[in-house]
Parts: structure tokens; sequence; C-alpha cells
């Protein structure tokens, strides 16, 4: 009986909750209407929303952390060109709107990236070729955020494990601890064998530094909102790693599978290439699995925002926040999803190297 | 192609290169600082789990097998009781017995010595009573005698009636 009363609050709570939602989206899309009908046909005029640039710029890196409305934090630019090194802050740039005159160039932020203009304002195509960009951008800076996060969680929850040695886990240290059983259980165990406590702190790292990337990407203001793990580059990173890691780790039964394949000699030619491409691609694919699981997660629920701005009425602002609701819950699943299963790949992968075949 | 590539490293090695470091630092640090020792501790804690249920386990079968031998001692214990019991009532029968026919035996012996004593004292006593009874009869017969003899005139008249008794027979 209780039960059934628990549920019917929680029904008529939501109920209470979407009704005023309704009702205040569309009280404000009658003033804002009624206020910015004619700011909005003359804006209309001045430029047209392009969803697609839009959704680009937020989910690509940035030289500034964008707040809300005109306010964003500029990022230090540093460039490493073949002069000397420039250090400044990207506010020089005015959003790409003015040239910077450094020590050695003149610097202007096309497209967010930083080219080398000349006198006239033209890019400088070959004094570009020598600029490196060693920029604190939006994704370091989240990056950073993340990993002090990351420290902080899991120095208390070690300082907890001292703190109680012998005992029942308590508060985070309660939290955290099942997940770390389930990788080791459920990824370490069963993928790598006996020998999976050597790998356990590499998967722990990548599990948590994903999971919680991903989770910060979700957040939409200032400490979060960066498409670190949707970003290329880094899955670039974290899939290499895993790949020295895998090659490093690896037995001779494993060089023996790709160099001396059981297959007749005269396959050689075609099975090498095809072990040796197998190395490559399975990190490739983790790469590429990561970065477009979270970098469509991230684009879905713009194109969802996105509609308010294309139809140019709050009217479809309740389908987009429940539809982007929706997608924030389906994300969270895929936040640890793809964590899962990035760590569990790589479980595998050093299981296949580090595995003992006794021919 | 060409195109596609235009500025990669230019723009991205930056990233690249600072994803990389902190990726590294992170993983170094937590792996010092964090995993080890959480791990470590895990482990320790199940392992001293573990230990301590397969020490109550033990106690377990420790305990029943500690009630097993106390029972088997009491059983034993119980039939010893019952054997020493029996041997006892068998042997206090034993004696028993060999005390009633030792008895016997020696009663009858005392009995048949005292019949035997009895019966050589009676003949004694028999043999004295007619020494006596003898004596006494002729003591008497004497002083009857000496009395009738007194008289002479008794004593021929006596004679007479013995001659006469002859006589006639």
């Amino acid at each position: 009986m209780d039960f059934r009363h628990i549920l019917n609050s929680k029904k008529i709570f939501l109920r209470v909750i979407l009704g005023v939602l309704f009702t205040l989206t569309t009280c404000k899309t009658f003033a804002i209407q009624e206020e910015k009908a004619p700011v909005e046909a003359k804006n209309a005029e001045q430029e047209a929303f392009n969803p697609t640039t839009a959704i680009l710029e937020h989910i690509a890196d940035s030289h500034y952390w964008h707040l809300w409305g005109e306010t964003s934090i500029p990022l230090p630019v540093i460039l490493f060109t073949d002069k000397g090194t420039e250090f400044f802050y990207a506010s020089e740039f005015h959003h790409g709107h003015e040239a910077h005159q450094g020590k050695y160039y003149t610097y202007k932020l096309i497209e967010d990236k930083i080219r080398v203009v000349n006198a006239e304002g033209a890019v400088d195509k070959e004094a570009s070729s020598h600029i490196y960009d060693f920029s604190i951008t939006k994704n370091v800076v989240a990056l950073w955020i993340a990993g002090i996060l990351l420290f902080i969680i899991f120095f208390s929850v070690a300082a907890a494990y001292k703190k109680t040695v012998g005992k029942a886990p308590r508060g985070l240290q309660s939290l955290i601890e099942p997940v770390i059983m389930f990788v080791r259980d459920e990824i370490a165990r069963p993928n790598i064998g006996y020998r999976y406590q050597r790998y356990m702190p590499i998967l722990l790292t990548i599990f948590f530094f994903i999971w919680i990337n991903n989770l910060m990407g979700l957040i939409p203001i200032f400490p979060g909102g960066a498409n670190v793990t949707g970003n290329i580059l880094l899955t670039f990173v974290m899939a290499f790693i895993v790949l020295i890691v895998v090659n490093f780790s690896a037995n001779k039964y494993y060089w023996k599978h790709i160099f001396m394949p059981p297959v007749p000699v005269w396959l050689y030619p075609i099975m090498i290439p095809v072990e040796l491409i197998g190395v490559i691609s399975r990190p490739f694919a983790l790469m590429i699995r990561l970065y477009a699981n979270i970098s469509a997660g991230h684009i879905i629920v713009l194109s969802l925002i996105s509609l308010i701005f294309i139809f140019k009425t709050l009217w479809i602002a309740p389908v987009s926040i429940i539809f982007v609701l929706f997608m924030d819950v389906l994300e969270l699943l895929v936040a640890f999803l793809q964590a899962f299963i990035f760590t569990m790949l790589t479980a595998l992968f050093i299981g296949t190297a580090v595995e003992e075949h006794h021919h | 192609m060409e195109q596609l590539f235009e500025g990669l490293l230019n723009d991205h090695l930056g990233f690249v290169v600072w994803a990389a470091v902190a990726f590294l630092i992170l993983l170094f640090l937590l792996a010092k600082f964090a995993w080890n020792p959480i791990m470590s501790a895990i482990t320790e804690r199940e392992r001293s789990i573990e230990d301590a249920l397969l020490k109550a386990e033990a106690a377990k079968e420790e305990m029943a097998r500690l009630t097993n031998e106390n029972e088997q001692l009491l059983k034993d214990a119980r039939a010893e009781r019952d054997l020493i019991l029996r041997e006892a009532r068998h042997l206090k029968d034993q004696i028993v017995n060999e005390a009633k026919s030792v008895a016997n035996v020696e009663g009858a012996r005392m009995i048949e010595n005292a019949r035997l004593e009895i019966n050589s004292l009676k003949a004694v006593a028999m043999a004295d009573v007619k020494n006596q009874v003898a004596t006494l009869s002729v003591e008497i017969a004497e002083k009857i005698l000496r009395k009738q003899f007194a008289d002479q005139h008794a004593q021929d008249e006596l004679v007479a009636d013995l001659l006469k008794e002859v006589k006639i027979k």
C-alpha cells in the first residue's frame, strides 16, 4: 500500500513540474515574441542561423571557454614558432576580429585556428606551417579539471582505505568500491587472467578518466561542457597508449601468431600484413568508437536545442527540452557504457597479448 | 588530401602532447597514490574475510568433532559402568553362593561332630548309670538279704520255699 502511495505521489509531482514548465515557457514565449518581433526581423536579415556551424563550433576545441552570452574566458595561447616561443591570452584576438602583433609574427584566429597573417591581413601559409599551437585550450583545461577531480576523489578514497583498514567501506568509498570491483571482476580478471593485477592501474585510470570526462561533457555549464572524449585527438592519445601497452606486454606467442601464423607458408604474404593491420586496427576502432559515440550524443543534444533557433519560436522549447532530457539520460548510460567498452576491449587486447598458448 | 591534413600538426600536435602528458601524469599519480593502496587494501580485506570464514568453518567442524567425541565418551563410560555393575553383581552372587555352600558344609560337619560327641558322652553316661544301678542293686540286695537273714526262722522258711519251688519244678 505504501509503495503504491509513493508511486502516486511521484506521478503527481511529475505532473506538477511539467505543468509549471509548460505555463512558464508559454508565458515567456508570448513575452519574448512581443518584445523581440521587430529585432528578430532585423537579425534574420543580418545573419541566418546555421545549425551546422553552431553545432560544430560547440563540439570543437576552442581558445575561449564560453560561459554565457558574450562572456567567455580567454585561455592562454602558447605558440612554438621557428623563431621562439610566444605567450599571450586569446583575448588579444577579440574573437577572431583582430590580429595580434606578437614578438615574431602577426597572428589571427581563423575558424579558431591560429594563422600567421602578413601586413595586408592575408594568411601567410609558409610562415603558418612553422607555428605549432601548444595553447591551453578549452579541452586541455577540461582535461585538467577532470584530472583534478579524479585526484580529489581517489586520494580521499585511498585515504579512507587507510583509515578503515579491514572494515566495511563508508561514504564515497562505498560508492567507488563496487565500480572498482566491477572493473576488476568483470573486466580485468575474465579477459586478462591471473596476471590481471599488473594492468589494474591502467584499466582503472582509463575507465574512470573516460567516465568522468563523458559525464563532465554532459554538464552544459562552466566546469563541464567541453567535448573532451568526443575529441578524436584525445581518443587517439588513449588508443595510442593502449596500442603501446598491449604490444609491449605481448609475449612470444602473440608475435609468433603475427609473424608465423598457423597457415601454409605461401599464405604468409597475405596473412602477415593482415595481422599487422589487425594490430593497428584494434586501437583504431577504440579511437573511432569513443569519439563517434560521444560526439554523436553532443550533436544530437545540440541539434534538439537548435530546433528552437531553426523554428524561431519558443513553442518548440518544451519538445526540445523533453527530448534533450531523454537524450541526457541516455547519454548518462552511454557515458558509462563507452567507458566500460573502451576498458573492456583494452583488457581483451591485453588478454590476447599475454595469453599463454600450449600447442 | 593535402587540404584535409593541412595544418594538422601545427594546430593539433599541441593538444595531443598536452593530453598525453596529462593522462600519463594522471596514470602515474593515481597508480602510485590511489590504485595500488586501494587494490592492496581490497585484496587484504578480502583475504582477511576469507580467512575469517575459513576459520569459522574450521571452528564449527571442531565443535562438531568435540561434541561427537563427548558423546562417544559418554556412551563408552555408560557401557563401562554397566559392565562394572554387571560384574559386581555377578561377583556378589558368586561370593554369596560360595559362602552359603561353605557354611552348609561347615554346619553339617559341626552337627556331625556334635552328634558324635553327644553319642560318646551318652554311652559313657549310660555305662556310668549302669554301674551305679548295679552297685545300688547289689547294695539293695545285700541290705535286703542282710535284713531277711537276720532272723533264723525267716532263713529256714526261705530255704524251705526255695526248696519247694525246686521240687515242684
